[in-house]
C-alpha cells in the first residue's frame, strides 16, 4: 500500500509539477518567425543588408585576380601566372545562374508587400519594397550581361511534389525584354527611395538614375554594335537586340544621366585641387565628404567585414606583411593615359640608336593625365610615405645587364664594388610580389597604417556606382545620338578633373575617344569586360594573335592580347654624364606566353547542360 | 599449417588480382574516326577550334560528347557501341552543314558497332584553298594558291583576308606563327592567283626548316579554312 502511494505521488508530481505551456512552448533563440521580423525595421534592414551583400560581381577588390584576366594587369603571384599562359577563355567563364538568390529576393518582396509589414510607416514599407525590387533588378542585370535573355521569374516558385515539374519550366525571355524589365522596375521604385547623398550602402534615387543610365547604355550599344557580329544572336531574340531600338535606349541613358547630373545632389570629388593625382586616388579611399560616390559595398575595421586588397597588392618594399605586389598594371593600360595636350603617345625609350636618359624614373611619366599616378604606382613615386624601389638592374654601355634574382640582390659591378643591382620591388621575372610589369596598383590602395597587415586589412569601400561614370555614360549616349558638342561637354568635366586644360571640341569626340576615356577613368573598377562585350570589340581586341604592343593607344580596336611591362634600368658608365641616370626598356614578362583570344562563343556564357536538362525550354547560347 | 596459411594468402592475392575485372565497367572500345570533307577532300582548320557533338538518345539526362577536329580535318573518338546523333553546332567551322537525307535535318545518325575508321562527314565550305604551293628562297617563304568560292547562292560570303602563316612547329595558324603575311579581301586582284611572301626571322633554337600554311578568313565566320601544313626547307 505504501508502494502504491509513492507511485501515486510521483505521478501527480510529473503531471502537475510544471506548467506545460510555459515550460515546453519556448521561444526559439535561433529562429525569428515572420510576425517578429516584419514588424521591426531593424530586423528587415538586416535581411536586406544580407541581400545587398550577396549581389554577384565579377572584378572587384575582393578578387584582384580577375583584374588580370584581360589586358589591364599582370598577376605577380605564382598561382596566377596561368592567366597569362592560356589562350582561350572557357565558354562558361563569368557565367551566372543564381535563381536561388532570386527566389530569396522574390520572397522578400512578397513578404514586404504583404500585410505582415502593415505595422511599419508607409514610407518605410515602400522603401523596403523598393530596395527588394532594386536588388532583383540588379540580379537580372547581372544575368543579362553574362547570359543574355533569361527566364524572368518575378514571384517565388514552389514545387507541389506532384512528380511533374514542367509547370516550373520557363523559357528564356528576349534580351531586350530583360533590359526593359530592369529599366521599368527602376522607373517605378525611383520615388520610393530617399534622395540622400550620404546614403551610400543602400538604394537611393541617385543610384536608380545612375543604374538606369548604365543599363540603358548597355542595351543601346548591344543593339547598335551587335549588328557587327550577326552570328552572336539567336532567332528567338534571347541574344541580340534589334538595331532599331538603339536610339530609344540611348535617349533613355542620356535622360537618366542628365537628370542625375542636373539634380546637383552629387558632384565630382574635388577635395584636393592642388594634387589631382592624389585627389583621384582619394576619391576611392576617402569616405568623408565624398559626394561623387553613389553606391558602395562598405567595409569596417574590426567588425569582421574587411577586405584584403591592400594586403595583397601593397608594394613589396614597404609591405607591412609577408605579401603584396600581386596586381601589376600593364603597360598596355599605362600608355593609354594621354599627354596633357590631348594627344596619345607610347613611352619613348630610345632616341635614334641611343637611350633616353632620365634623372628620376618618375620623369618618364610626367606631363600626362593626372589619373595615371592616381591609378598606378609608378617607379620613383611613394606609397604610404615610403619611396618605392622599382628598377630592374644596371645597364652597361654595351647594352649588357647586371641584375639579380631576389628583391634588392647585391652583386659585383665592373669596377669591383659590390652594390645593390636590382630594386627591392623588382622587377624580376617570375618572382612573385615583384612589380613584374614595372608598376603597382594604386587605385583602392588604402593609405592607412596597418591596412597592409593580414590581421587588420582595410575598410576602403568598393565603389559600385559613382558620378564620374555617369558623366561618361551621358557623353557616350549623347555622342551616339549625334550630339557631339554635348558629349564633349560631359567628357570635359571628367577630363578637367584629371588635369586637362585644353577642352575637347565637338569634332574631337569620336567613338575611339569614348572607349579610351572609359578605359582610363574606370580602370580596375570592373567595367572592362562588360564594356568590351557590349561594343562587340572583345573579339577584335583580344583576337589571339601574339602581336607587339600597339603604338596607337587611342585606337579602340587596337589588338591587345598580351600584357607588356616597362622596366627602368640604372645606366652604368663611370665618367659619362649619363652614369646613374635611368633608361627604360619595354618588356614582355616571361610568364606571358599565351595570347588572349575572345571567341564569339564567349560573348554570352555557356548555360550548363544540367540547367538545360532540368528545363528543356532553355535554348543554348550561340557559337558554343 | 604453414601450407594452409600460404594457400589462404595466395587465394586472397589471386582474388585481388582478378577482381578488378568484376568491379570495373568496360572502357569504351570502339574507335570512331573520320574526316570533315568536301567532295572527298578534307577541310583543314585550326587546332582546338572546331568540334561536333555526339548525343546518345535514350537517357534521362543528356550531355554531349564533344569531338574536336584536328588541323587536317580528321577526328577520332573512343566510344561505346550505340547509336548516336551527330550534330555540328551552328557557326562551327568555315562551312555550312548539309541536310542529311535520312533525318531531313543536319543531324546525322550513327550506329556504332565495332570500330569505324573512315567516317567522312560531308559539308559545304564557303571557300576551298586550291593548289597551295610553297617555296623558299633564302629566308623568304612564298605561298601561292587559288581561292575557290564554293557557296555562290544567297548564303555566299566574301573573303575578309587571306594569310600566309609560318611557324616553327606543325601547329601553324594565327596563334602559333613566327611570322605571317596578310592580304585584305578587297585587295585581292585575282582569286585564282594569290601570292604572299614572308621573311622568316632568325629562329631560336636554330632550325633550317619551317612549317607554312595558308588560311582564308571568311567575313562573318569565326573559323578560318586552311591549306594543309607543309614543311619548307630554308
Amino acid at each position: 500500500m505504501k508502494k502504491f502511494s509513492y507511485i501515486l505521488i510521483m505521478l501527480f508530481a510529473l503531471s502537475w509539477g510544471c506548467n506545460d505551456d510555459s515550460f515546453l512552448d519556448r521561444e526559439p533563440t535561433n529562429i525569428l518567425i515572420d510576425s517578429q521580423v516584419w514588424n521591426d525595421k531593424a530586423l528587415i534592414l538586416s535581411i536586406v543588408a544580407d541581400l545587398y551583400d550577396r549581389i554577384p560581381e565579377y572584378q572587384t577588390i575582393q578578387n584582384w585576380w580577375n583584374y588580370v584576366d584581360f589586358d589591364e594587369g599582370f598577376g605577380s603571384a605564382s598561382g596566377d601566372y596561368w592567366r597569362h599562359k592560356n589562350n582561350d577563355w572557357g565558354y562558361g567563364e563569368w557565367g551566372l545562374w543564381n535563381y536561388d538568390l532570386i527566389r530569396e529576393v522574390n520572397l522578400f518582396i512578397q513578404k514586404a508587400e504583404s500585410e505582415l509589414t502593415d505595422g511599419l510607416e508607409p514610407a518605410d514599407k515602400a522603401r523596403f519594397i523598393g530596395e527588394g525590387r532594386f536588388i532583383r533588378a540588379t540580379l537580372y542585370f547581372e544575368l543579362v550581361k553574362r547570359m543574355g535573355g533569361v527566364p524572368l521569374i518575378l514571384e517565388p516558385l514552389t514545387y507541389d511534389f506532384s512528380g511533374d515539374a514542367t509547370y516550373l519550366q520557363y523559357p528564356r525571355a528576349k534580351e531586350s525584354e530583360v533590359y526593359d524589365f530592369v529599366l521599368s522596375e527602376l522607373d517605378e521604385i525611383k520615388n520610393d527611395l530617399p534622395n540622400d547623398v550620404n546614403v551610400k550602402g543602400r538604394a537611393t534615387r541617385g543610384l536608380v538614375l545612375a543604374m538606369e543610365s548604365r543599363v540603358a547604355l548597355y542595351a543601346a550599344s548591344i543593339a547598335k554594335y551587335g549588328a557587327t557580329t550577326p552570328t552572336v544572336t539567336l532567332p528567338g531574340g534571347e541574344v541580340g537586340i534589334s538595331a532599331s531600338l538603339a536610339d530609344a535606349y540611348y535617349t533613355k541613358a542620356l535622360s537618366a544621366a542628365e537628370e542625375l547630373i542636373n539634380s546637383g545632389t552629387y558632384s565630382l570629388y574635388q577635395e584636393n585641387p592642388d594634387d589631382l593625382s592624389q585627389n583621384f586616388a582619394d576619391l576611392f579611399v576617402k569616405k568623408a565628404n565624398n559626394k561623387e560616390v553613389i553606391f558602395v559595398k562598405d567595409f569596417k575595421l574590426q567588425s569582421g567585414k574587411v577586405q584584403p586588397f591592400t594586403v595583397q597588392n601593397q608594394p613589396w618594399s614597404g609591405a607591412e606583411d609577408l605579401e603584396g605586389g600581386r596586381l601589376n598594371p600593364s603597360l598596355n593600360l599605362v600608355q593609354s593615359f594621354e599627354k596633357l595636350d590631348n594627344t596619345f603617345e607610347p613611352f619613348q625609350t630610345m632616341s635614334g640608336a641611343d637611350h633616353i636618359y632620365f634623372d628620376s624614373p618618375a620623369d618618364m611619366f610626367d606631363g600626362r593625365d593626372a589619373r595615371l599616378k592616381g591609378t598606378v604606382i609608378i617607379p620613383g613615386s611613394k606609397f604610404k610615405g615610403k619611396d618605392l624601389d622599382i628598377w630592374a638592374g644596371y645597364m652597361l654601355a654595351d647594352g649588357s645587364i647586371i641584375t639579380g634574382d631576389t628583391y634588392g640582390a647585391r652583386k659585383e659591378l665592373p669596377d669591383g664594388t659590390v652594390a645593390q643591382v636590382v630594386g627591392l620591388d623588382g622587377p624580376i621575372n617570375s618572382l612573385e610580389f615583384s612589380a613584374q610589369s614595372g608598376f603597382y596598383c594604386r587605385k583602392y590602395m588604402d593609405p592607412a597604417t596597418g591596412s597592409g597587415q593580414r590581421g587588420l586589412n582595410s575598410e576602403v569601400w568598393w565603389v559600385r556606382y559613382r558620378l564620374g561614370e555617369v558623366y561618361l555614360n551621358a557623353a557616350e549616349a549623347a555622342f551616339e545620338l549625334g550630339q557631339p558638342s554635348k558629349a564633349a561637354g560631359y567628357l570635359n568635366v571628367v577630363r578637367s578633373r584629371a588635369g586637362f586644360t585644353i577642352d575637347l571640341t565637338a569634332s574631337d569626340v569620336t567613338f575611339d575617344r569614348i572607349v579610351h576615356e572609359r578605359k582610363v577613368e574606370l580602370a580596375f573598377e570592373g567595367h572592362e569586360l562588360w564594356d568590351m562585350k557590349r561594343w562587340r570589340l572583345a573579339h577584335v581586341v583580344w583576337n589571339g594573335e601574339a602581336v607587339s604592343l600597339t603604338t596607337d593607344p587611342g585606337k579602340a580596336d587596337a589588338v591587345s592580347t598580351r600584357v607588356y611591362g616597362l622596366w627602368p634600368y640604372k645606366y652604368y658608365e663611370p665618367g659619362s654624364p649619363n652614369d646613374g641616370k635611368y633608361v627604360f626598356q619595354q618588356v614582355l614578362p616571361v610568364e606571358v606566353t599565351g595570347a588572349d583570344r575572345f571567341r564569339l562563343g564567349n560573348y554570352y556564357s555557356y548555360i550548363g547542360d544540367d540547367i538545360r536538362n532540368n528545363n528543356p525550354q532553355i535554348v543554348k547560347n550561340p557559337n558554343q | 599449417m604453414i601450407k594452409l596459411r600460404l594457400l589462404i594468402i595466395s587465394v586472397i592475392v589471386a582474388g585481388f588480382l582478378f577482381s578488378c575485372g568484376y568491379d570495373n565497367y568496360d572502357e569504351p572500345g570502339s574507335s570512331f574516326q573520320g574526316r570533315i570533307v568536301y567532295q572527298g577532300e578534307p577541310i583543314n582548320v585550326s587546332y582546338n577550334d572546331v568540334f561536333f557533338q555526339l548525343w546518345e538518345p535514350g537517357w534521362e539526362l543528356n550531355y554531349s560528347i564533344d569531338v574536336t577536329i584536328g588541323q587536317d580535318g580528321s577526328f577520332s573518338a573512343l566510344l561505346f557501341d550505340s547509336s548516336y546523333k551527330l550534330i555540328i553546332p551552328a557557326a562551327q567551322g568555315p562551312f555550312r552543314n548539309l541536310i542529311n537525307s535520312e533525318t531531313g535535318s543536319d543531324t546525322i545518325l550513327i550506329n556504332l558497332s565495332g570500330s569505324t575508321t573512315n567516317f567522312d562527314i560531308e559539308v559545304e565550305p564557303y571557300y576551298m584553298v586550291r593548289n597551295p604551293q610553297f617555296s623558299a628562297s633564302g629566308r623568304n617563304v612564298t605561298g601561292t594558291f587559288q581561292a575557290e568560292k564554293i557557296i555562290t547562292d544567297a548564303g555566299a560570303r566574301d573573303i575578309e583576308r587571306v594569310n600566309l602563316y609560318v611557324g616553327k612547329t606543325q601547329f601553324v595558324d594565327f596563334r602559333t606563327n613566327v611570322v605571317s603575311a596578310e592580304i585584305g579581301g578587297g585587295d585581292i586582284a585575282d582569286p585564282n592567283a594569290i601570292s604572299m611572301t614572308v621573311t622568316v626571322p632568325d629562329l631560336t633554337p636554330t632550325q633550317n626548316y619551317v612549317y607554312a600554311r595558308i588560311g582564308i578568313k571568311i567575313s562573318g565566320v569565326e573559323d578560318m579554312i586552311f591549306s594543309p601544313v607543309q614543311k619548307v626547307d630554308l
